[in-house]
């Protein structure tokens, strides 16, 4: 009994630890865009764009490097676009956003329709051409300990590459916000861009570079999907993945740290979803499915709404800066 | 020069010259598109405007796509008016639609004279409740109704879809969808009203939720222009603090703006519920509130080019269905892609061919 639910509770672990990566690389990548003062609603957009680049161009050239190459350059250039039509010409940030989300939706299964034939799915790949499952050193050696042999084994080793990223991405972003020199001029733009731009730095450089790094985060979010987490890119794979990792990044108080304890959460969230499937809970019976589905959602408008503490956005966020003449 | 003649040879550029002008530049980007996949842009177009509008009962059918996103629209332009981003259309029509669904299933023995009145209070306080919670949080609680809205989507999409797997699901069938309401609940088809008077138009799926939808707008335009709420929504959207100062009250207005997008969204569903497939299905709203978001742009968030916009919205999916037949290779999910590229031109890069195309028109100052 205990050895079951220890396994089970392992195995969890491991599924949300799998479950949060892509929510992680795409969250910090909003928080660069956000911090800016350029609401990032096209995360989504920018994963499912990725996650085809990525699928397509490895299945062509069978290197999932290649393929990373593809999704990141592809993701980094809607950013741009997205760059170009809020930062450069002051459009409405979150129309922006929907139009490339929209666009992308529709786009990816065009072309994937047109150039592969398979009904808009890229071709499965190759063992070789997807980020297989990395034995951290160790694992075989610590397996017969009791407790840290299986959470060694399940929970920390045995992930594809880019989880490994994901979660370096963390101290990374954290380090290049906090502790930069580009860190400070990218959360100074994002309260008050006049204040930076009295300073000599360019409001519209700063921005376009917080957004390039979205664009690369998202990048390699999608191409986990596709080429770590699938084998091939299917239609709306980023399914809602995208608003999920926005509303973490809102609910994390678009912080580093919080941002990832939010991503623990909805995917453990989503991976009890998955273990239950109309098993009864004691004491409360079946959930359903779907109102786990949904706790994401509402903790983060509970969030909004000042219930579980309050959510402080960046003072600039959405405003497009319209430089003195 | 005198500044009110600028104005004048202005008037016809801002809502007729440069809607053409976006619609001109993403139906290129969008033929780019085509060229990459190998097909001609022109025969597209071609197939694509006979496919909407080649015979009377294809016409039927735009009208028909057109019903939807002329409410949809109208939900967004409202909003819009009062200076919110109602993303929430979609979500909001999915719960006027459940409300609807529920009232036709038990209304079944009353006269259709009485449950087309009802079912559209019904339709339209399912949508404006769905809107009521961002609403009322962001007057209050200053949660931005953006964020709200996109999360109030996805926890409909879950409660519905719990509701009719689990509750209001056919006993004894597969597919999520309720049984088929009774036949007096269903709306009046167009050709069958149309023939009473003693014309014959082809069939098609268009109902009489599409003389509501024109309705709707009409109403929208007398409330937006004509009535003391409206000037106070718009006089909010223009400029919230002055309008504050002016003794306009800030939140029963953000709340009235949002109720009244979303009971406008849920009116949607009058058409497809009652008037199409008589019975609730998953995933109703089909997009339709993310239409909404380009039609209010492409009419700029007038009813008079949110019906246009609509009716051209209407063509694209009809043509496209028709396209998707004609060239395999040219799927529906292109319409998506038209659509996206609308939303971007005309939403996100409106200053960026605006200022060019209005200089161009402005006479030169006489210095």
């Amino acid at each position: 009994m205990i050895a079951d639910t220890f396994l089970i509770v392992t195995l969890l672990a491991a599924a949300t630890v799998r479950g949060a990566a892509p929510l992680v690389l795409a969250a910090l990548g909003g928080l660069f865009a956000e911090r800016s003062g350029v609401v990032d609603i096209g995360l989504e957009g920018k994963m499912l764009t990725a996650a085809f680049a990525a699928a397509a161009t490895a299945a062509v050239t069978g290197s999932v490097w290649i393929g990373l190459v593809a999704g990141i350059a592809a993701s980094v250039l809607f950013a741009l676009l997205h760059g170009f039509a809020c930062v450069t010409h002051q459009g409405n940030q979150v129309v922006s956003g929907m139009a490339l989300n929209i666009t992308v939706s529709g786009l990816t299964v065009v072309l994937g329709y047109a150039w592969f034939q398979e009904g808009g799915q890229t071709p499965l790949l190759a063992p070789g051409a997807r980020f297989g499952p990395i034995e951290l050193p160790g694992a075989a050696a610590l397996a017969p300990l009791p407790v840290i042999g299986p959470i060694y084994r399940e929970v920390i080793s045995g992930h594809n590459l880019l989880v490994y990223v994901a979660a370096a991405a963390v101290p990374i972003v954290a380090w290049l916000v906090y502790r930069t020199r580009f860190g400070l001029r990218l959360r100074a733009v994002g309260e008050s861009p006049g204040a930076v731009d009295t300073a000599g730095v360019s409001v519209s450089a700063t921005r376009y570079m917080a957004l390039v790094g979205s664009g690369i985060l998202c990048g390699l979010s999608g191409a986990y999907l596709s080429t770590a987490h699938h084998a091939s890119f299917i239609r709306d794979m980023s399914a809602g993945k995208g608003y999920l990792a926005l509303a973490a990044l809102i609910f994390g108080q678009w912080r580093p740290l919080p941002t990832l304890g939010a991503c623990l959460l909805f995917a453990f969230a989503d991976a009890v979803q998955l273990r239950l499937q109309g098993t009864p809970l004691p004491f409360v019976g079946v959930v359903p499915v779907q109102l786990i589905q949904a706790i994401p959602y509402i903790l983060t408008v509970a969030l909004l709404a000042g219930v579980v503490g309050r959510a402080v956005a960046p003072r600039a966020i959405g405003v497009p800066y319209v430089k003195e003449r | 020069m005198s500044p009110s003649s600028t104005r004048l040879r202005l008037d016809w550029v801002a809502p007729v010259l440069l809607p053409a002008v976006n619609l001109t530049v993403a139906l290129l980007l969008s033929a780019v598109v085509v060229l990459l996949i190998g097909e001609s842009p022109g025969r597209a177009l071609r197939t694509l405007a006979s496919g909407a509008f080649g015979d009377a009962e294809s016409i039927g059918y735009t009208l028909y796509y057109a019903s939807n996103f002329v409410f949809t629209g109208l939900a967004v332009a409202v909003a819009f008016h009062c200076g919110l981003f109602n993303i929430g259309a979609e979500g909001q029509a999915y719960i006027g639609g459940l409300g609807v669904a529920l009232f036709c299933l038990g209304a079944g023995s009353w006269p259709t004279v009485l449950v087309v009145p009802v079912a559209i209070v019904v339709a339209a306080v399912g949508g404006a409740a769905w809107a009521f919670v961002p609403a009322w949080l962001q007057a209050h609680r200053g949660s931005h109704v953006v964020i709200t809205t996109i999360m109030f989507n996805f926890i409909a999409s879950s409660l519905m879809t719990y509701l009719l797997v689990n509750v209001l699901i056919k006993p004894g069938q597969q597919s999520p969808e309720t049984r088929e309401f009774a036949p007096s609940t269903w709306l009046p088809q167009l050709h069958d009203v149309v023939r009473a008077l003693g014309w014959e138009i082809g069939r098609s799926p268009l109902n009489l939720a599409f003389v509501f939808s024109l309705l709707a707008g009409a109403l929208v335009w007398f409330y937006l222009w004509h009535t003391r709420w409206g000037y106070e929504l718009r006089a909010f959207g223009l400029n919230a603090t002055a309008a504050v100062y002016g003794g306009i009250p800030p939140a029963a207005t953000v709340i009235a703006a949002m109720a009244i997008s979303g009971a406008l969204a849920g009116l949607m569903s009058l058409n497809e519920v009652m008037g199409v497939q008589h019975r609730l299905l998953l995933n109703m709203p089909g997009g339709a509130g993310f239409v909404g978001i380009a039609v209010a742009l492409m009419g700029r968030n007038h009813p008079l080019g949110i019906v246009v916009a609509a009716v051209l919205f209407g063509a694209l999916y009809q043509g496209g269905s028709e396209l998707s037949f004609d060239m395999p290779k040219l799927t529906r999910d292109m319409v998506v892609v038209i659509q996206g590229l609308i939303i971007l031109v005309c939403g996100a890069l409106e200053h960026a061919l605006q200022a060019p195309i209005e200089a161009l028109f402005r006479p030169a100052r006489a210095e």
